[in-house]
């Protein structure tokens, strides 16, 4: 009983002092007002009004959480292998992770984009990129499954991908680290930068019907780093926005080598201009090498195919597809308001935030106020450009989205804060303190043309002390805003998986009902699929046998299996007969060096097994599916090499055989 | 025999289990049930004989459509039945199908088929064989075509000629 006491006390004390302090905004346990728990609180059984879409950063996948709850709702398997969910360890989904390196088992997904339909969110896809072997992924909403994945020649850490055009015609994925091109001669001394490396930025077209991606075309550019990249929307339809930085062509201690100049750039390029070359043939057709995998629904499993070519258009040679504008401090985040008439530059290192005006973009390249040229593409005037700048908006701007009201929120990490300005005038109106060093930040429609400004949550680089310590490493931290009125005010805090960098905030109604709950074991496509008990069987072909294999609750047929030898390679094709919501079959079998199989209702999916002992192997079902999911579990007797032990196979009842083996 | 034995003691064992504790796919079917269907628990009179479910009067002629029997058995019983289903007496993991056709009308088999979860929510036959069977039949997501389909398999199995 005296233990409940102090808490409470102590709670009472915190209370006291928060009204005492309400105008110190920075300490950490009053940032948050009374109300708050009642708007987050979404009841038991009740739904959230959002969806959140996260990058899962150095993990390599995707996360889905609820807002305003902030309950994880799913990770979704991209780029790195999930042994919960057998991805990347089934034969099925193998290639999915293939690349021109062989099989990539992890990677690092930074940013995330919904596809679009004139502007807005129309929760068809979510695509991701990764970082590291470049590729760009397209995850369907349907299924929440990772579908395409797509690896860019030329390209070294994907960084300003996946953007999107306002009619998903095209994701963009620009090279951060330039490089020589994949068919040159890469062996040269890192030193000849400025004439060796180059940057390629791929523009990647989306199937209308289907979100088939195929490389349209590369846009070949001087060698710099490509940082963050938003699509013109509205007004400036057809132009697509690259912050550059390291224009000082730096190889070496960027941090104080690419830190030199005032100002870097953001290149203006003007894709509509580049698919008319491309339509005059004015491309080059490059050998390279790229995986191109996709994922059918159909047949449950990945073809992965080697392409071997790519256009590319030559930035420097077809003179008006590209300009860049001066934009001070290594600019990072460059974000286009709601219209599409301005964009927002962030200098890493910046004082300022500078706002630019389309309008006077396309005035300046008519009259050609040109301060010169980089690598030949020409430099606009800063002043010619520039709408206007936003004064001491705090330290550190890095990313901004839009509500609206006409206003922008930028995320500043040096200041660790959060700046709400209004375009027209450029003042600021609202910050907030976040918990610590916001990296990037989320407005619900925060990049499409109608926002919706109920929310916005800070993505954090430090967690610290914000939740219960668990060692030297902790969750990572984001911080929930109601935006809805005139101050902005934090309302949650909420753990979540590493590292979130980009996300987007979609109405839970434009996707919740097209979630598919089953596949239809009619329509599977898989060819060692058993449709039916009546189907499984178990066939050896040489030292290869494949197990044709049903689960439902609660038995896996066949499940006795006998005539398994030493140097054998077993193929468990697990065919799930259920065609109900939510129950999942896992397999698992005694030593795989693999992994398990999460098989979905109406799914086929497969695990190959090399025995490497002789004796009995069982086998079970790994997800809990049922009130007798317990005797849901088979065995596999496995035999010497050369032994004559036949092959048997059945469920529920002994093999005829029984007494005869067992004297032998 | 002594395999039937098994089973048995088993499940006796389970249905303790079940009791206190209740599965995951029970309670999301519950959830799902609640979610789907607004009118259930409605003012409606239960009728046993019916069951809970789109299909009111079903009518079957007296000759067998042979046809569609063996579409039923073909497209449907071979793949999402048999793993737990015998067509004689004995009971797998559900009741064996003989004399099925005769145990219930038409209706109420054809409700249980497509309405799974409800049925065993709110019907006294169907949680008198979960007392017995213990797994929630899963619903198998039949169109109400296939659904037709089985029931004259099942006719078939019964000796409708």
């Amino acid at each position: 009983m005296k233990n409940y006491k102090f808490p409470i006390l102590s709670l009472a004390i915190i209370g006291v002092a928060m009204s005492f302090n309400s105008c110190k905004p920075k300490s950490v346990s009053n940032a948050v007002s009374g109300d708050a728990a009642s708007k987050v609180y979404v009841a038991p059984g009740k739904y959230d009004e959002f969806y959140n879409f996260v990058s899962g950063g150095f993990s390599g996948q995707m996360s889905v959480y609820g807002l305003p709850s902030g309950r994880l709702l799913r990770v979704m398997p991209v780029f790195s292998v999930d042994p919960e969910k057998g991805w990347g360890y089934s034969e099925e989904t193998k290639p999915m992770l293939n690349t021109s390196h062989g099989f990539v088992p992890w990677d690092d997904l930074h940013h995330v984009q919904l596809s679009k339909t004139n502007g807005d969110y129309d929760g068809r896809w979510v695509f991701g990129n990764a970082n590291n072997t470049p590729r760009v992924a397209r995850i369907s909403l349907k299924t929440f499954r990772t579908e395409e994945i797509i690896e860019l020649p030329n390209s070294a850490g994907n960084h300003s991908s996946p953007f999107i055009t306002e009619n998903t015609e095209y994701v963009v994925a620009g090279t951060r680290f330039s490089v020589p091109a994949d068919n040159d001669k890469g062996d040269v001394p890192i030193n000849t930068y400025k004439q060796n490396f180059k940057g390629y930025l791929s523009f990647i077209s989306v199937g209308k019907e289907d979100g088939k991606m195929d490389i349209a075309f590369q846009l070949q550019c001087p060698g710099v780093n490509f940082d963050l990249s938003r699509a013109g929307k509205g007004v400036s339809h057809g132009w697509f926005f690259f912050s550059c930085y390291n224009t000082e062509q730096a190889n070496t201690l960027l941090e104080v080598n690419a830190s030199q100049k005032d100002k870097d750039f953001i290149m203006a390029v003007n894709w509509k201009k580049a698919e008319e070359y491309l339509k005059a043939g004015k491309g080059k057709k490059m050998p390279v090498k790229y995986a191109h995998n996709t994922y059918s629904d159909k047949t449950h499993s990945a073809t992965s195919e080697i392409r071997t070519e790519v256009t590319v258009l030559d930035a420097k040679e077809l003179k008006d597809i590209c300009y860049f504008f001066p934009c001070p401090k290594s600019p990072h985040g460059c974000d286009v308001n709601p219209t599409g008439e301005y964009i927002v530059g962030s200098g890493k290192l910046a004082a300022i935030i500078p706002v630019f005006s389309f309008d006077k973009l396309i005035k300046a390249i008519a009259a050609k106020d040109f301060v010169g040229d980089f690598d030949g593409i020409p430099v606009l005037k800063y002043e010619s450009v520039l709408y206007g700048e936003v004064k001491k908006p705090g330290l550190g701007p890095l990313h901004t989205e839009f509500d609206n009201k006409g206003n922008a929120y930028t995320s500043m990490f040096v200041s660790s804060e959060v700046v709400k300005w209004n375009i027209k005038d450029l003042k600021v109106v609202d910050r907030v303190p976040t918990f610590y060093s916001v990296g990037h930040l989320c407005v619900a429609g925060g990049d499409t043309k109608t926002p919706n400004a109920k929310y916005l949550v800070a993505y954090d680089k430090i967690t610290k002390d914000r939740y219960l310590p668990t060692g030297p490493e902790l969750s990572q931290s984001a911080q929930l805003f109601d935006i809805s009125g005139d101050k902005m005010q934090m309302i949650l805090d909420f753990p979540t998986i590493g590292e979130p960098h980009y996300a987007q905030i979609v109405p839970a109604d434009l996707i919740k009902n097209n979630s598919l709950k089953i596949f239809k074991i009619e329509e599977n496509k898989n060819p060692y699929v058993s449709m039916g008990e009546g189907a499984t069987k178990v066939v050896r072909d040489k030292n290869r046998v494949d197990v044709y294999m049903t689960a439902i609750r609660s038995h896996l047929t066949p499940d006795n299996i006998e005539g398994i030898k030493m140097g054998d390679e077993v193929y468990f094709h697990v065919t799930n007969l259920e065609q109900d919501w939510d129950v999942p079959h896992g397999f698992a079998i005694k030593g795989a060096t693999n992994g398990e199989l999460l098989v979905m209702p109406g799914e086929t999916q497969t695990l190959k097994w090399t025995p490497d002992k002789v004796g009995i192997s069982p086998f079970y079902c790994s997800d809990f599916c049922s009130a007798l999911h317990q005797e849901m579990q088979g065995y596999v007797r496995v035999s010497p090499a050369g032994s004559n032990v036949p092959l048997m196979f059945s469920t529920g009842k002994n093999m005829p055989l029984v007494g005869e083996t067992n004297k032998k | 025999m002594k395999k039937i034995i098994t089973i048995s003691s088993l499940f006796s064992i389970a249905l303790f289990i079940a009791a206190c504790g209740g599965d995951k796919s029970e309670s999301t079917q519950s959830a799902a049930a609640v979610n789907e269907s607004p009118a259930a628990g409605g003012v409606e009179q239960y009728d046993p004989k019916r069951g809970e479910g789109k299909f009111k009067d079903v009518t079957v002629p007296e000759k067998l459509d042979e046809t569609m029997a063996e579409e039923g058995k073909k497209n449907t019983f071979d793949v999402k039945c048999s793993a737990c289903h015998k067509l004689t007496e004995e009971k797998l993991v559900g009741p064996g199908w003989k004399g099925v056709t005769s145990r219930y009308q038409p209706a109420w088999i054809m409700n249980f088929i497509t309405n799974t979860d409800e049925m065993i929510n709110k019907d006294p036959a169907a949680q008198a064989q979960l007392e017995i069977c213990l797994v929630r039949m899963p619903n198998q997501s039949l169109t109400d075509e296939a659904a037709r389909a089985v029931l004259e398999f099942m006719r078939k199995n019964d000796g409708v000629k």
